[in-house]
This record gives structure tokens, sequence and C-alpha cells, in this order.
């Protein structure tokens, strides 16, 4: 009875919401939210959140897209993987949403992409990542390991360093990114001896990967210092380090007690971005290098109206659980914000929601101006942007050094660069 | 830890109990997948309790250990992990020429994708056999089985209880998260396994036969939710099951009755490994992904609240509480994405202040509330 009961009464709840649905659907479309807002990836994701919140506002408030108002439907995975794909298929089966932005690691999108290409979903992912990827359900407005690693090293090599330490977090993204630079530094002329961290080797003796990894939450890192001021004593060195979140602390502590500064030996990191500079010893960073395709500190008339919109949004705002003080904003929030206007263009383009459409005109090419610059979407489904590199300061922005125009994005890098004979 | 006739105050009988279990299970087995079948029921929701079903086999090896024999141990997600990771190497070898890797002609052995990624050549020869359901479905068993029994062998042995076996099952399952982490391992790092396409030849994607697919994993978990279930209430039947209880509610007068409580702990040890892993097994296809983070100490513990909020003790209560509370969880992160886990909280505390004995005790008390009014009192019906 009780089972049945329920059983009627939920279909009656369902038949009534999609009354309801149905009235407003027509001056509206479901977008979703996917970012995690509470366990251990929350502290990154909610930023995501609250820039997405403030990008469907500002588009809402100029008439919406093809004349529909955008209604996010928020999730929260909980920074558990599994849930990445359960609230996938939820929102693609149950919310029937437009288009969905979302997922930080590389493991969440892993979670969530058999759903996405199941459904035929739309994602757009704007965290930097490692490639090796190429899915026609992603739009990939992140970094690709040449917008950001390579640049990056192109940048020292410039600046005279012949030495390059690897190190990074064991993970996906750390160990590809390493991979590709190994190669890339071989192609470069660099010799094997002036790569540090140590080399991984297949039983036939063959080098498969480089740099030195360490677990998630690592910080005990005396040793891998001690053996970074070794090699770094040529004055010609420098670190390239994927570590991640937690585990930078530690690093920078031990690397300035050893003595180690940026001008002696530089480093730069992949993952740290203005966000995540807010819960670091900033003594122990000035100088250091970071890589990305947005900076807070651009002066472009773009990201001076963007800086002020987000700040007015923040102080008005109403949604729940969003902070109001002390914000800063990074390339995944611009990102994220270009990535809705983007898909804006296309759909307005397409003249349609329907992802198939949408697709075809993101593969043609459309250009926004967004803060960072100009992005150009591209048949890989990635994007064409411009790649700054900053050296960070005291009060945790960048001073931009140098700019790179127009890099395409690549996800398939492995392989593509042979050693320099 | 010992809990005063909690085996059998919310039924007249522990057969009764069994059979309110055995009927609403096989209702659930039938139900759901004709209705699913019919369109009445989305495969969302079909997959989404398939998944609950699985969560209720984890309940129960916590409920089994802790709530019938007073072993609290924090690692049950380790062997419902194990479970699933070999269950997942079955999977992963399944997709063979279907990754994407092997579609752009990179990967002329089929190897799976995250070896591909880190510059592997060749299958390691641990992973061969794995090509075999047979042999991945025997594997879901014995390697989950003899870590409880060389772990429950040098605990039991030396007469590890309380909190310090509660510690180091914690510590075991922290261990070998950190050992799956490792790239090194070959067993996909942190991304862990995904991107799942067959199993015994359906496919787990396809738009058409997929949710057939499907809804077979979702009666092969509730088949086996209820062979459990069958095998727990034999269980509590027997002489082995009163020694068990004897064990939980005053261990040394066991002991000095005569009885090797340290071979009684370790044979629950390993049966609860034994429903820990096959529920794993089941969790794999119809999660999608199984990655480290399922065997964090965390993750053990949220089955012995589980556990607490469904009632300990009683074959209902870990089934009751598994369900109930990843429902309110699927629906809660929905519909209050920033305040769920207050939600979550708040209930956790009101059961434990207000009903030590779980959900299963609600009827219970309200019966006992009607009789202190001086009403007439119904027949006390717990459902499910």
């Amino acid at each position: 009875m009780i089972t049945k009961f329920s059983k009627l009464l939920g279909a009656g709840v369902i038949a009534l919401s999609a009354l309801v649905g149905s009235a407003r659907a027509a001056d509206t479309v479901k977008v979703g939210v996917l970012h995690d807002l509470s366990g251990t990836m929350a502290i990154s994701e909610t930023s995501l959140r609250d820039v997405l919140l403030f990008t469907f506002d500002e588009i809402n408030a100029k008439g919406g897209v093809l004349g529909k108002k955008i209604v996010p439907v928020i999730v929260d995975p909980g920074s558990v993987w599994p849930a990445f794909a359960e609230k996938s298929k939820q929102l693609l089966e149950v919310d029937k949403v437009a288009v969905t932005f979302g997922c930080w690691t590389s493991v969440s999108r892993k979670s969530a992409l058999p759903v996405f290409e199941k459904d035929n979903g739309l994602l757009f992912y704007p965290v930097q990542y490692e490639g090796e990827e190429e899915s026609q359900n992603v739009c990939y407005t992140a970094e690709a390991v040449n917008q950001q690693a390579i640049p990056a090293v192109d940048f020292f090599i410039a600046q005279g360093k012949k030495k390059f330490y690897l190190i990074g977090t064991d993970y996906v993204y750390p160990q590809t990114t390493n991979l590709v630079l190994l190669e890339y530094l071989l192609s470069k002329g660099v010799p094997l001896a002036n790569i540090g961290g140590g080399f991984v080797k297949d039983s036939s003796g063959k080098i498969t990967n480089a740099g030195k990894y360490t677990p998630f939450g690592h910080k005990d890192y005396q040793q891998i210092i001690a053996e970074i001021k070794d090699f770094a004593a040529s004055g010609d060195a420098c670190v390239i380090s994927t570590l991640n979140g937690d585990t930078n602390p530690p690093f920078f502590k031990e690397y300035a007690a050893a003595g180690l500064t940026a001008d002696t030996c530089p480093v730069v990191s992949y993952s740290i971005a203005e966000d995540e500079f807010r819960s670091l010893p900033a003594k122990d960073l000035v100088g250091q290098i970071g890589c990305w395709t947005y900076f807070q500190s651009i002066d472009s008339p773009e990201n001076a109206k963007f800086l002020a919109a987000f700040q007015a949004w923040l102080k008005t705002t109403k949604a729940d659980g969003v902070v109001k003080e002390g914000r800063v904003v990074d390339s995944p929030m611009v990102l994220s914000y270009d990535g809705v206007y983007l898909w804006k263009a296309c759909v307005e383009k397409a003249g349609s929601f329907d992802v198939d459409k949408v697709r075809a005109v993101w593969k043609s090419g459309i250009s926004f101006v967004g803060p960072g610059g100009k992005v150009t979407t591209q048949p890989n489904m990635h994007l064409t942007k411009t790649v700054y590199i900053g050296e960070s300061k005291a009060d945790g922005q960048f001073k931009i050094l140098k700019t790179f125009p127009d890099v395409y994005g690549e996800p398939h890098l492995k392989g593509t660069f042979k050693p320099k004979e | 830890m010992s809990l005063p006739a909690t085996d059998r105050p919310y039924f007249r009988s522990r057969h009764l109990e069994f059979i309110v279990v055995g009927v609403l299970l096989l209702l659930l087995t039938v139900i759901f997948p004709l209705l699913n079948a019919h369109g009445l029921l989305s495969d969302f929701t079909i997959t989404l309790w398939g998944k609950y079903l699985c969560y209720a086999l984890l309940a129960i090896s916590v409920d089994l250990l802790w709530g019938y024999t007073g072993l609290l141990s924090l690692g049950q997600a380790l062997f419902f992990s194990l479970g699933g990771y070999m269950f997942g190497m079955y999977l992963m070898l399944q997709i063979g020429m279907l990754g994407s890797y092997a579609k752009s002609g990179q990967n002329p052995n089929g190897l799976p994708d995250f070896m591909v990624f880190l510059g592997h050549t060749f299958l390691p020869p641990f992973w061969r056999p794995f090509q075999s359901f047979g042999f991945s479905v025997l594997m879901v068993f014995v390697i989950p089985g003899l870590l409880a029994l060389a772990f429950g062998f040098l605990a039991f042995r030396s007469r590890i209880k309380g909190v310090y076996f509660s510690i180091l099952t914690q510590a075991l399952t922290y261990g070998a998260a950190l050992m799956f982490f490792r790239n090194d391992f070959t067993m996909g790092g942190n991304n862990g396994f995904t991107d799942f396409k067959l199993i015994l030849g359906h496919s787990l994607v396809d738009n058409d036969t997929g949710p057939a697919t499907m809804r077979g994993l979702f009666i092969a978990s509730a088949l086996v939710l209820l062979t459990v279930c069958l095998f727990c209430h034999w269980l509590n039947g027997t002489k082995f099951g009163l020694v068990r209880q004897a064990i939980r509610d005053g261990e040394n007068r066991v002991l000095f009755s005569g009885y090797a409580t340290a071979n009684f702990k370790l044979f629950v040890f390993v049966v609860a490994a034994f429903i820990a892993a096959v529920g794993g097994a089941l969790f794999v296809p119809q999660a999608g992904i199984i990655n480290p983070d399922q065997m964090t100490p965390d993750k053990s513990i949220e089955a012995v609240v589980w556990v607490a909020v469904g009632g300990r003790g009683t074959l209902i209560g870990p089934i009751i509480g598994a369900i109930s509370i990843n429902a309110l969880r699927s629906w809660a992160t929905q519909a209050y994405p920033d305040s769920w886990l207050i939600i979550l909280g708040l209930i956790f505390l009101l059961v434990v202040l207000f009903l030590p004995g779980g959900m299963v005790s609600l009827p219970g008390k309200i019966k006992a509330l009607r009789k202190s009014q001086g009403k007439p009192v119904e027949p006390a019906v717990a459902r499910a």
C-alpha cells in the first residue's frame, strides 16, 4: 500500500512540476552548474559557481539568450567523484538542461564524461588540464598543456636557464604535463642530465616519464629541497611545479628556508592563481612565476569593466552562500565567464539550443573578447587564447612579464616533439 | 558497546522481520524493473536505486560486525572498493578497442586508456587473467577475503578490540588508499577506472540496449541483497549466531566458557568482507567509476552512520539507513546545494539524541507514547 501510494504521489508531483515547467519553459532555458560546493574542492569551485551566477544575471539583464532567461540548476556533487556521474545524469535526463558548466579535477571530468557522451549533452570545462582528450561533448575553455606549461618553459629558456627540475603531485595532470615537457625539453636540445627530479623507466630501461611526485597532502619537502639546492648550485636552474593545493605552503616555506629565491632558482607553479594565493605565505612567494591565460592585473577596458561589474554584483546579490569580502578573480573564473558568453554566441548563431547545432557553430570558429583578451573556438573543441607569464607580488597579484598572443589549444601533444639529434 | 535486546524489539519475532524484509525486496526486484521497462520509472531512478542497494550491502557488512558482534570496523569501505576494483579490472579490459586511444590508432594492444596515458606498451602480467569474467568474480571474493583473513588473524590473535580495533581498521583502509593513489601501482591512480562500455557483451552506454543492462544490474543487486538477508537471518538463528551476540555483550565470559572467540570474530570479519566486496563489485558498473577516494576512512565512517541511523543489530535497519540517507543526499544536494550538509548533520544529531536505536525504533516509540496516553494500540508494523 505504502509503496503504491508514494508512487502515485511521486507521479503526481512529477506531473505537476512538468506542468509548471512547461508553463514557464516558453521564456526560460535551464542551464546546469556542476561544481563542488562542499568537500575538499569546495574552496576552489564555489568561486566558479559565483562567477557563473554573476554571468547569468548579467546576460539575463540584457534580455537572456535567444530571448529566454537563463535559469541555473545548481547541484553539489560534494567532492565525491561517482556523484559527478549521478548528477550529470540527473541534469541531462531529469532536468534536461541545455548546457552544463562544471568540473574542476580531472577525475570529476572523467566521471561525468561518459554520461555526457551517452546522452549527447554539452559540458563547458574551465580549468587547466592535461589534454589527451577531445570529446565531442565537452567545450574545453581550459588551458591545454601548450597554453601554459610550454610557454613558461620558453620563457625560462629565453632567460638563459639551462636546467629544469620537474616536481608535481602524483596524479594525471602533473604526470602528463611532465611527460610532454620531457619530450619538449629534449626537442630543445636540453640534455637528460639537465632535467631534474628523476626518471620513470619501464622494464626494458626505456624512459617513460620524468619528474618527482609526492602524494596529495604531502608535508615534508626537506629532502627534495636539498636535492633542488644541489641541482640549482650552478645558478642556471629553474623549477617547474605541478604541485597541487595544500602541498604548496610547506614546499615554499622549505624553499625559502633553504635560501633559494626567485633570483637564484625561480619556480613556475601551474596550479597557483590569484584565488589560491589567498591561502599561501605571500612573502615566501614573491618573484615566483605564474602562467595563465588571464591575470587580474591585465590592463584592458574589458577587464576593468568585468572587474567592476563583478564587484558590484557581489554587493547586491542575494544568492545563497556567496562570500562577498576580499574576492579576487583568476583564470578558471574568467574562462567560466568566457564559456557562458561563447555558448550564448553559438546558440544565437545557430538559432537553437540543440547540442548538435551549437557544436557545429563552435567548430566553425566564434570569437569573444573577454577580460583576458580575444578567445576563439576551434574545431577540436578547444580555444585559441592569449597566454600571459606573470611574476607574483606581495599583494597576491601578478605583474605581467610576457605575453604570447593567440596560442592555438592543442590537446594531443604526446609524441609530437622529437628529440634534437 | 552492549545494546540490550536490540535484536528483535521492533518485531514480534525475527521471522516476521525477515518476512517483511524479504517481501519488500522481492517487490522491489519485480516492480521497479517492470515500471522501468514500461517507461513509468526513469533510467536515472533505476540506476540510482541500484546504487542504494549496493550501499545497503555495505551497511549490512558494517552491521554484521558492529551491531551483531560488537566490532566497530571503520574500514569496510576498503573491502567494498577492493571488490569494486577487482570487477573494475574486468570492465576496463572489456573496453579494449572501444577506448579513445584505440579509436585513434594509438593503442594496438587494447590497453586501458590510463596505461597508454602513462606510457605503458603492454599489459602488466597480473592484469591478464581479468579478461575472464569468472576469474574476476572469483577475485572479488578472494582478494578482500584474504586481506580480511590476514588482518583479522593478526588483530584477533593479539586480542585487539574496542577502539584500538577501530583505529587499526581505519589505518588499514587509509594505507590502501595511499597505495591505490600511486600511479606506479597501475590501478589508475587518482582517476581510477571509468568509461566502462561492456559487461558480458551487453552495452552499458548504448542508448537502446544500455537501459536493459542497467535493469539487469539492478535486479542482480536486489537478488544479492535478498540472498545476503536470507543468509544473515539463517546465521542469527544458529548457535553460532548466539555465540556471536554473546561475544558482543560480554566477550570475557564467552572466552572463559571455553569458546575461542578469536575464531568466531575472524569468521564474521571475513564474511563481512565478502558482503562488502560483492556490494562494491555491483556498485562499480552502475556508478560508472571507482577511484581510491572510495576507500578513504571517511567513506567507511559514512557507512557506520547509515547503520546508526537505520538501527544497528537489526536486519532491516542497515537497509533502511543506507537507502534513506543516500536518497536524502541525492535529493538535498540538488534541492538545497548550499545547506544540505547542515540538513544531514541535523538529522544525525536528532537520531543520536532521540532515537538511539535508529529509525527502526520509531514505531516502538510511538506505540509506547500511545500506551502512556491510554489510547487504543494499533499493531505496530515497521515499514520500509
